[in-house]
C-alpha cells in the first residue's frame, strides 16, 4: 500500500538523519531515488534547489513534495507525519536521558562516530549530483562531446564564490541560474 | 502559565511565523526561536534554552522540528508540543504542496529547463562546499579512525552501492564502542592516579 510505503520511507529517513540539514540528503537520495525510484536524481536535485529557496527543513519539504507527486494530498500528509514521528520519539527519549544523567555524553559519543560517516555520505550524494549534471545518467566519460563543459564551469565558479565569500546559498542558486541562462543565450 | 486556548494559539502563531520567514535550516532557525521564546516572550530561561538546543541537535530529524517539540512541551505540555510542530511544518507543507502541483508543468518549459540545469550546478557546488567545510574539520582533528570512517562510508555507498542506513548503523556502533573504550581508559587513568 502506497501510503504505508511513503510513511515508512520517510520515517526511516528521519530516524537516521543525524546532524540536521544536509545529513538528510544522502538518505533521501538512497531511499526515495535509488530504492523506490519515486523521483529521478534530477527531480531530487531540483527539490534541493526549491528547498534552498523556500523556508522549512529539507526533509519536510521532500516529504511533502514526494508524497504529493506519488499519492496526492493524503500522500503528502502521511509522508510528513512519517518524517516528524522519529523527532517526537527521540526528543522525548533524549530529554529523559538528559534528566536522568544530567548530560548526553553517550549520545554525543555516538554522534562523534557518525559525523565522519555523514560527511562521506554527503560527499557521495554530492558527487552523484555533479556527475549527473555534467555527464547525464550514463556516468563519467572522458569523451568531451558527452561532457557538459559549461555545467562544470558554473559548478567551479559557484564553489569558488562559496568558499571565498560564504554567501547565503540562495545567492549561489540565483547566480547559477542566471549564468546558465546567459550561457544558453550567447554560447 | 495558564494553559488556555490563547496560549496554544500563541505557540502556534509564534512557530508558524518563525518557520515561514526563515531560510536556511536548523542552525538559523534555533537562534530565532531563542530570541522569541527567551527574549520576547520570556517563557524559557537562557540556560534551559541551551540544554534544549543540545537535545535538539543530538536527536535525529530536522533540528527546527526537534527544537519546536521541546519548546512547546516546556511551555504547555504535549498539546503545546503539537501546536509548535504544526506551526513549524505547516509553512513548508503548504508551499511545497503548491510547488509540487505545478512542478511537472514548469519543468517541461524550455526556459525553466535551462534555469534548472544551472541550479543543478549550483546545488552540487553548495554540497561540495559543505563537504569541504565538514571534511576539513575531520582531517584537522587528525583522528585516523574518523578519516577511515569518512573514506569507507564514501566508498561503500558510491562504489559498492551499500545502503546508507547500514553505513550509519555501523558508524554508530563504532562511535559507541570508541566512546566506552575512551571512557574506560579515563576511569582507569583516574584510578591509577588515585593510587599513586
Amino acid at each position: 500500500m502506497i501510503y504505508l510505503q511513503l510513511f515508512w520511507s520517510f520515517f526511516r529517513i528521519e530516524f537516521f538523519t543525524f546532524g540536521g540539514g544536509y545529513a538528510a540528503i544522502p538518505l533521501i537520495k538512497n531511499v526515495i531515488v535509488d530504492e523506490n525510484q519515486w523521483i529521478t536524481l534530477a527531480d531530487f536535485t531540483d527539490l534541493i534547489t526549491i528547498s534552498e529557496m523556500t523556508p522549512g527543513p529539507i526533509a519536510v519539504n521532500s516529504a511533502t513534495f514526494v508524497g504529493m507527486q506519488i499519492a496526492g494530498p493524503l500522500g503528502a500528509i502521511v509522508s510528513t507525519i512519517g518524517c516528524v514521528l522519529p523527532s517526537i520519539i527521540f526528543v522525548f527519549f533524549l530529554s529523559y536521558v538528559f534528566l536522568k544523567f544530567g548530560n548526553l555524553s553517550v549520545i554525543q559519543g555516538i554522534l562523534g562516530g557518525l559525523r565522519p560517516a555523514v560527511v562521506g555520505l554527503i560527499a557521495q550524494a554530492g558527487l552523484s549530483i555533479l556527475v549527473m549534471t555534467a555527464w547525464g545518467i550514463g556516468g563519467i566519460t572522458l569523451n568531451i562531446s558527452n561532457t557538459d563543459i559549461w555545467a562544470l564551469i558554473i559548478f567551479f565558479a559557484c564553489l569558488f564564490v562559496m568558499r571565498k565569500f560564504k554567501p547565503n546559498p540562495i545567492y549561489i542558486m540565483a547566480g547559477s541560474g542566471i549564468l546558465s541562462l546567459l550561457v544558453h543565450q550567447f554560447a | 502559565m495558564k494553559r488556555d486556548k490563547k496560549l496554544y494559539w500563541k505557540l502556534f502563531t509564534s512557530t508558524f511565523y518563525i518557520s515561514a520567514f526563515t531560510f536556511g535550516g536548523g542552525f538559523v532557525i534555533v537562534p530565532l526561536m531563542k530570541k522569541k521564546f527567551v527574549g520576547d516572550l520570556k517563557w524559557i530561561e537562557e540556560e534551559e534554552m541551551l540544554n534544549l538546543t543540545a537535545i535538539a541537535q543530538s536527536s535525529p530529524g530536522a533540528i527546527a522540528v526537534n527544537a519546536s517539540i521541546l519548546l512547546g512541551y516546556r511551555v504547555a505540555g504535549f498539546l503545546g508540543s503539537l501546536c509548535c510542530i504544526f506551526g513549524t511544518i505547516l509553512p513548508p507543507f503548504l508551499i511545497l504542496s503548491v510547488v509540487s502541483t505545478f512542478y511537472s508543468a514548469f519543468r517541461d518549459n524550455s526556459t525553466i529547463q535551462v534555469l534548472l540545469k544551472g541550479f543543478q550546478s549550483g546545488v552540487a557546488a553548495v554540497i561540495a562546499d559543505v563537504v569541504i567545510q565538514m571534511g576539513g574539520d575531520i582531517f584537522k582533528s587528525k583522528s585516523i579512525m574518523s578519516i577511515l570512517i569518512l573514506a569507507f562510508s564514501f566508498i561503500a555507498t558510491y562504489f559498492l552501492n551499500i545502503h546508507v542506513i547500514y553505513v550509519l548503523l555501523a558508524s554508530a556502533i563504532i562511535g559507541a564502542l570508541t566512546f566506552f573504550y575512551n571512557n574506560k581508559c579515563n576511569i582507569d587513568d583516574r584510578e591509577s592516579e588515585a593510587h599513586t
